[in-house]
């Protein structure tokens, strides 16, 4: 590639970088209005129009925090834990096709890649908690690893189906194939993907790795100052990834009718974080055991079944 | 146990408990706010309200303080300070009056010990200051024009002791007092 194409590549980096950044933000702020719309309440209005400057000014106040390492942690470990949670979900982004000719990469293996990345993911929570040297956060930190192997198994599974119908590992394809969004031909598959996925983020009822009533704050509980930023950010950014991910594997993705495909994406994307939103505020936390049945009797079974009967129904019908 | 089975027996669906958290919540959406934007609107707050403390003066314009130090005595932090003198005519009053807010809890003792009314709590809250220094009242600040929550009270008129004009059972609402020798078989 030559120099000209190499900067514009960066700058399209840099810019979908600023771009996710900023609507994990916004996500914060539109977090707390929308919990407190529905908590009678009326959430921050201060910093500016509607307090649509109050992520800046929680920015702000974070990183002008002390740079704290407690003397008990493993200094190196500590560190790099809280970059690896935002730095996979980014990653992840690349392959998300946000329209039909806007995307940053289209693997032939995306899916797997951002399952691998989601895997990953999980890795900068545990450290983190590990690396606290603190019982809360090492509780935490186990609780998401279990959490994350009990969830990502029937989360991957309920992706076969949809992987079957499209023939094709890449998103791109896959949404290419949805004419017909694949919510209909795999209801089952959704809500599994949609559980598995609310389980994958930490987001309430499965915020186990991060119960305040019990764990304090969880794996983040020694982190202050720039370093929870990056803990914070890559759980919202997750959020918003999952929202985007069941959007192009549901929901059609960027198919839709009179309006562009950006705008299309945009709604089904934002409808899925305003449920995030809502459940967080309507349903109590799981008990732990609560969170492990409902994982492997439930999920696990029901997603075996729907790959089943997603197999049998294509080997009869789709054939011909 | 069986109780517990029974209950279990008698709940409806998962499905449906959790569409019924979900709509329980979606509802208030439209509910009436339970916050207000503080600083532009305030609430109304009860006459009673234990706020800024004030010293109050009498219906002739006089301070009703007569430095008992009681308020000073049943004070639990210690904040009240204060120094007796006597006037010419006898009757006592503060030299001296001092409170500290940043120590006071606003628990209301002082206006429940205080014998003459003399000292009252205000519904009024709002007195931030940068530093602690600022934050103690002395006498000229604590002293109101005002008769505070009793009007046309006048501790004179109602205990018995001899001012001039008034001997010991003269005034309203007072009896004179008993004489021990009479009341003797």
């Amino acid at each position: 590639m030559s120099f000209t194409q190499w900067l514009l590549t960066f700058i399209g980096l840099a810019l979908v970088l600023l771009g996710l950044i900023l609507i994990a933000a916004l996500m914060v702020y539109g977090e707390r209005r929308i919990l407190a719309l529905l908590q009678d309440r009326l959430g921050p209005n201060r910093a500016g129009p509607f307090g649509l400057l109050q992520p800046i000014a929680d920015f702000i106040k974070l990183i002008t925090k002390e740079d704290f390492v407690p003397p008990f942690a493993d200094r190196m470990v500590y560190t790099i834990a809280p970059v690896i949670v935002p730095l996979t979900v980014l990653l992840s982004f690349a392959v998300v096709p946000m329209s039909n000719d806007w995307w940053l990469a289209d693997l032939n293996i995306a899916l797997l890649f951002v399952l691998a990345l989601s895997s990953l993911r999980v890795y900068g929570i545990i450290l983190g908690g590990w690396a606290s040297n603190s019982k809360y956060p090492l509780f935490g930190g186990l609780r998401a690893a279990a959490q994350m192997i009990s969830y990502e198994l029937p989360m991957v599974l309920a992706l076969m189906g949809v992987v079957m119908l499209s023939g094709s590992f890449s998103l791109v394809e896959i949404v290419a194939a949805q004419e017909l969004p694949f919510i209909i031909l795999q209801p089952l598959g959704f809500i599994i993907f949609l559980v598995c996925g609310i389980a994958e983020t930490n987001r309430l009822p499965f915020d186990l790795p991060e119960a305040e009533n019990e764990l304090v704050s969880g794996y983040n509980t020694e982190y202050g100052g720039i370093r929870f930023v990056f803990f914070y950010l890559g759980e919202y950014m997750g959020m918003l990834l999952i929202a985007a991910l069941i959007t192009v594997l549901f929901l059609g993705g960027w198919h839709g009718p009179w309006l562009p495909g950006v705008v299309w994406f945009a709604v089904k994307t934002l409808a899925l974080i305003f449920l995030f939103f809502w459940l967080r505020t309507s349903l109590p936390r799981l008990r732990y055991d609560q969170l492990m049945d409902f994982g492997w009797k439930l999920m696990l079974p029901a997603a075996l079944i729907n790959l089943l009967i997603t197999a049998v129904f294509g080997l009869f019908w789709m054939e011909n | 146990m069986t109780w517990t089975k029974q209950m279990n027996n008698r709940k409806p669906p998962m499905i449906i408990r959790l569409w019924h958290s979900l709509w329980v919540t979606l509802r208030h959406a439209w509910a009436r706010r339970e916050t207000v934007s503080y600083p532009e609107v305030k609430r109304p707050l009860p006459g009673r309200w234990r706020g800024r403390i004030v010293l109050t003066r009498d219906p002739d314009g006089e301070e009703r303080c007569v430095a008992c130090y009681l308020c000073s005595a049943v004070c639990p932090v210690d904040c009240i300070h204060l120094q007796a003198q006597q006037r010419d005519d006898g009757r006592r009053y503060p030299v001296t009056f001092r409170i500290d807010f940043s120590r006071c809890i606003f628990c209301g003792f002082c206006e429940e010990a205080c014998p003459t009314l003399a000292i009252q709590l205000t519904p009024d809250f709002e007195m931030c200051e940068q530093h602690h220094s600022s934050l103690v009242y002395e006498k000229k600040q604590l002293l109101i024009d005002g008769q505070g929550k009793y009007p046309g009270y006048n501790f004179y008129h109602h205990a018995g002791v001899a001012v001039p004009g008034k001997t010991i059972g003269e005034a309203d609402r007072d009896t004179p007092p008993v004489d021990h020798d009479t009341n003797l078989p």
